[in-house]
């Protein structure tokens, strides 16, 4: 190919057999013979995708026909544009998009002038109009404040758990103290709770029963696990996911998004990853008929940290 | 009586030279005047290059969300009031679920060709994010966010921030076990900012986590607020580029002035909307071959169940990298909860990330004293310190992004958490430094070799009758044979190309 016919032109005033108007392809034939083909199985398959569609037929068969369809046609095409279609290359000249300083003063001139002397003339206007317009802006703001939601207020603080809950499992059944196996957790709700939705988020709580008989997790909480039934909340300090893994044979409860992990033995002090602080520990006591309950709600918020809790 | 008699030659003939075309856009420019500005839209010039297809393909991921979105919406129902499944997947019968799962699920199987398009508007999405993510890349590599371009980059950069965010609202909708995890850890993250952080998440949520209405809002914000301002959007990104031209690579007669190329009727336009097609048969064929987010697998999202070994999207990657490695430093005082150790992963690395990149073409400026317009895009190795800087910082989101799989590394590799830990602490703070350094090592070398980044030339062997060999070049490329790059007179931060020195040593071939 010469340079000449490498050099852009631009696109108006050729003559029809300029080289630059000629096909890109060398072979233009034998081009169009392999981009009908491709084409030709674009059509069938799209006409396949019709056919699965109407007879229900898996979903992976529609998949495939209507993606074979949609990709041919396109191949096809692109090519159709790459081969047989002008080869130019064509030039085009860019034209600045600034206008001339005259233009440019007059309308900063428009703006200025005309816009400032308004102002200046009519100043108790403009400032009605300024003042109105800011109230709107502040009073645009009170759905925020009284409609898209309550205020946090107290809930954040508090769960559910009340002086002598009843600690029952996801189907509402009391907990007695036969129920769960020695190495074993499950998880449990305050009584009444168990179906609500704050019950599933915030009060959710973890029941994990030890081998030791007189299990004390920290000092000043003697009592708080009898035969040993331990209950930490299960709500992860880190980000609030809960915390649903239970390593029996380190006492760890583990966090599965962020992998914190959670010293059962020892006040759930977290000893691995992200989370802040430990699980807070529900005290618990097992009442004259065997069933479990809570000596007192948590001493302090659940789950994730925020601006208000000290 | 007439004794005009009409016939089809004289009905053509009074048509005119154009025939049926010509009366119909001679209507229309009567009344619309599209003659004009018609033809230079037709005649455009549009410069070919390979990295430039990569902000079609986000373009044409977009359009394939759109229409699988619209067929998703006639099935989907936002709500969370609870419902017993009996629907054709058996081992879910008989469990509860709120209705946003049940018809997430039932799209999937009882309605014909609902599992593809569920499966197409997921991938399509990861996709879109994807080409976003390139298309930025190719962007800042190679100057294009320069005068007079900055007003697109930060578009562009805005539209990305958008995508992700409605790319995490709709991984939301579906209400299974591990979109609702993320939601969970979401509000967390809301509620992390200091001052303001659980009004801000009691306005979004509705009130305490789960919520009120959480659906109802993240659909509506999903299928109309952010698709509206995201179409808005892309509207004057195409506008823009429009208006001010395509960039292009030097050579080959391509000035600063002119744009070289093809028009856009009918080149440009045959193969873009080939491209179009292909995407969407890539993204169709995918969907067929390719599972993603089998919700059905997951079950239905309750609060105080959790899942094990799960990712989020792959955009969402970096942030849960960040959350994982970040040391557990929460701040408590004066009666109040910072927690730092949310808040500086999941808002204020993002936040730093994201404005500098907006500042971006600002504070190249600042330190280049470069106020001339720029057509022609730069070649990255002769601007080293910029392409070191880009590569560093990918690189640190790509170890943040495997940061985000310390479970499955651990496992994979039979090593303690701890270990991947704080390997990947290590990681993420050391390799930005080693890529900001090769990169800018390989820049400054490729600067120094002739002809890098240049097609190669044949050496043209030929024997003569008495068997003699001789080697000619061949003649160069019209393309490749072009001036430098202008000298921009710039301080150090970017160092002008080096000239060409023949070293001793050094093969130089001849061009």
């Amino acid at each position: 190919m010469s340079d000449e016919q490498r050099t852009p032109v631009t696109l108006g005033g050729l003559s029809e057999d300029d080289p630059h108007l000629q096909p890109a392809s060398a072979h233009p034939k034998r081009a169009e013979a392999i981009i009908a083909v491709t084409m030709f199985l674009g059509l069938v398959l799209c006409a396949a995708f019709g056919a699965c569609y109407w007879v229900n037929a898996a979903p992976w068969t529609l998949g495939a026909t209507l993606g074979g369809g949609l990709s041919f046609l396109g191949i096809g095409m692109a090519a159709w544009g790459k081969y047989l279609m002008p080869r130019g290359p064509f030039v085009e000249q860019r034209h600045p998009l600034a206008a001339s300083q005259d233009e440019r003063e007059a309308f900063v001139g428009s703006i200025v002038q005309r816009g400032g002397s308004l102002m200046k003339r009519r100043k108790l206007l403009g400032g009605l109009l300024g003042g109105g317009l800011g109230i709107f802006s502040v009073v645009a703001i009170f759905p925020l404040l009284r409609s898209l939601g309550p205020l946090p207020k107290g809930t954040l603080f508090h769960t559910d758990w009340r002086k002598d809950s009843y600690v029952v499992d996801q189907g509402g059944r009391r907990v007695s103290v036969g129920d769960l196996a020695v190495g074993s957790i499950m998880t449990v709700f305050p009584e009444g709770t168990e179906d609500t939705d704050r019950g599933q988020a915030v009060d959710q709580t973890v029941l994990i029963r030890v081998s030791n008989e007189s299990f004390t997790t920290q000092k000043g909480r003697e009592s708080w696990a009898p035969m040993g039934y331990v209950a930490y909340s299960k709500l992860c300090t880190h980000l609030g996911c809960p915390v649903g893994l239970y390593e029996q044979q380190l006492q760890l409860l583990v966090c599965p998004c962020h992998q914190s992990m959670f010293d059962v033995t020892n006040g759930a002090i977290p000893n691995f990853g992200p989370a802040p602080r430990p699980l807070p520990q529900l005290p618990l006591y097992i009442d004259a008929a065997g069933f479990l309950r809570s000596q007192d709600g948590y001493n302090q918020p659940v789950g994730p940290g925020f601006w208000e809790r000290a | 009586m007439s004794d005009v008699v009409v016939t089809r030659r004289s009905q053509r003939k009074a048509l005119g030279q154009f025939g049926q075309v010509g009366k119909v856009i001679d209507d229309l420019d009567d009344r619309l005047g599209i003659a004009k500005g018609g033809r230079s839209f037709l005649d455009k010039i549009y410069p070919d290059h390979w990295s430039f297809l990569l902000g079609e393909i986000a373009l044409y991921s977009f359009v394939v969300l759109l229409a699988t979105g619209v067929f998703l919406t006639f099935y989907y129902t936002p709500s969370q009031a609870l419902v017993t499944y009996h629907g054709s997947f058996l081992p879910l019968d008989g469990q509860k679920m709120t209705e946003a799962y049940f018809s997430s699920v039932n799209l999937s199987f009882a309605v014909r060709g609902g599992l593809l398009m569920r499966q197409m508007h997921h991938w399509a999405c990861d996709i879109f994010v994807g080409a976003i993510v390139v298309h930025m890349a190719r962007i800042f590599f190679t100057g294009a966010f320069r005068k007079p371009r900055e007003l697109n980059w930060i578009i562009g950069l805005t539209l990305l921030i958008l995508a992700i965010v409605n790319g995490f609202l709709g991984y939301s909708l579906p209400d299974d076990l591990v979109s609702g995890t993320g939601i969970r850890i979401a509000y967390s993250i809301i509620l992390s900012i200091p001052l303001v952080g659980s009004y801000l998440a009691f306005w979004i949520f509705g009130g305490n986590f789960p919520g009120n209405g959480v659906f109802e809002r993240f659909y509506i914000a999903h299928v109309l607020l952010v698709p509206g301002i995201m179409i808005a959007l892309v509207s004057v990104h195409m506008f823009l580029m429009f208006r001010q031209k395509h960039t292009q690579f030097d050579g080959g007669g391509r000035t600063e002035d002119n744009v070289v190329g093809k028009p856009f009727f009918p080149v440009f336009m045959a193969k873009t909307t080939g491209y179009l097609l292909i995407i969407a048969g890539v993204i169709a064929l995918l969907a067929a071959f390719a599972q993603v987010n089998p919700i059905w697998q997951f079950g239905p999202y309750e609060a105080a169940r959790i899942s094990y070994a799960v990712q989020p999207d792959w955009y969402m990657g970096f942030l849960d990298g960040a959350l994982r490695i970040w040391p557990s430093w929460s701040f408590h005082s004066f009666g109040h909860t910072i927690p730092l150790e949310v808040t500086i992963p999941a808002v204020v690395l993002p936040g730093l990330i994201f404005n500098l990149a907006f500042a971006w073409p600002a504070i190249e400026r600042r330190f280049t004293h470069d106020d001339e317009f720029h057509n022609l895009l730069d070649r990255p190795s002769n601007r080293p310190k910029r392409t070191a800087i880009g590569v560093a910082l990918l690189t640190f989101l790509f170890a943040l992004f495997v940061a985000s799989s310390t479970d499955v590394l651990a496992n994979f590799f039979h090593v303690s958490l701890n270990t991947v830990l704080i390997a990947m602490r290590v990681i993420v703070l050391v390799t930005p430094v080693i890529a900001y350094v090769v990169t800018y090592v390989i820049c400054k070398e490729m600067q120094a070799v002739r002809g890098a980044g240049r097609r190669k030339t044949a050496n043209i062997v030929s024997r003569s009758h008495e068997g003699e060999y001789t080697a000619t070049p061949s003649p160069v490329y019209p393309d490749d044979r072009h001036d430098k790059l202008e000298p921009i007179p710039v301080p150090d931060f970017i160092s002008a190309p080096e000239p060409d020195v023949v070293e001793s040593g050094v093969r130089t071939v001849e061009r």
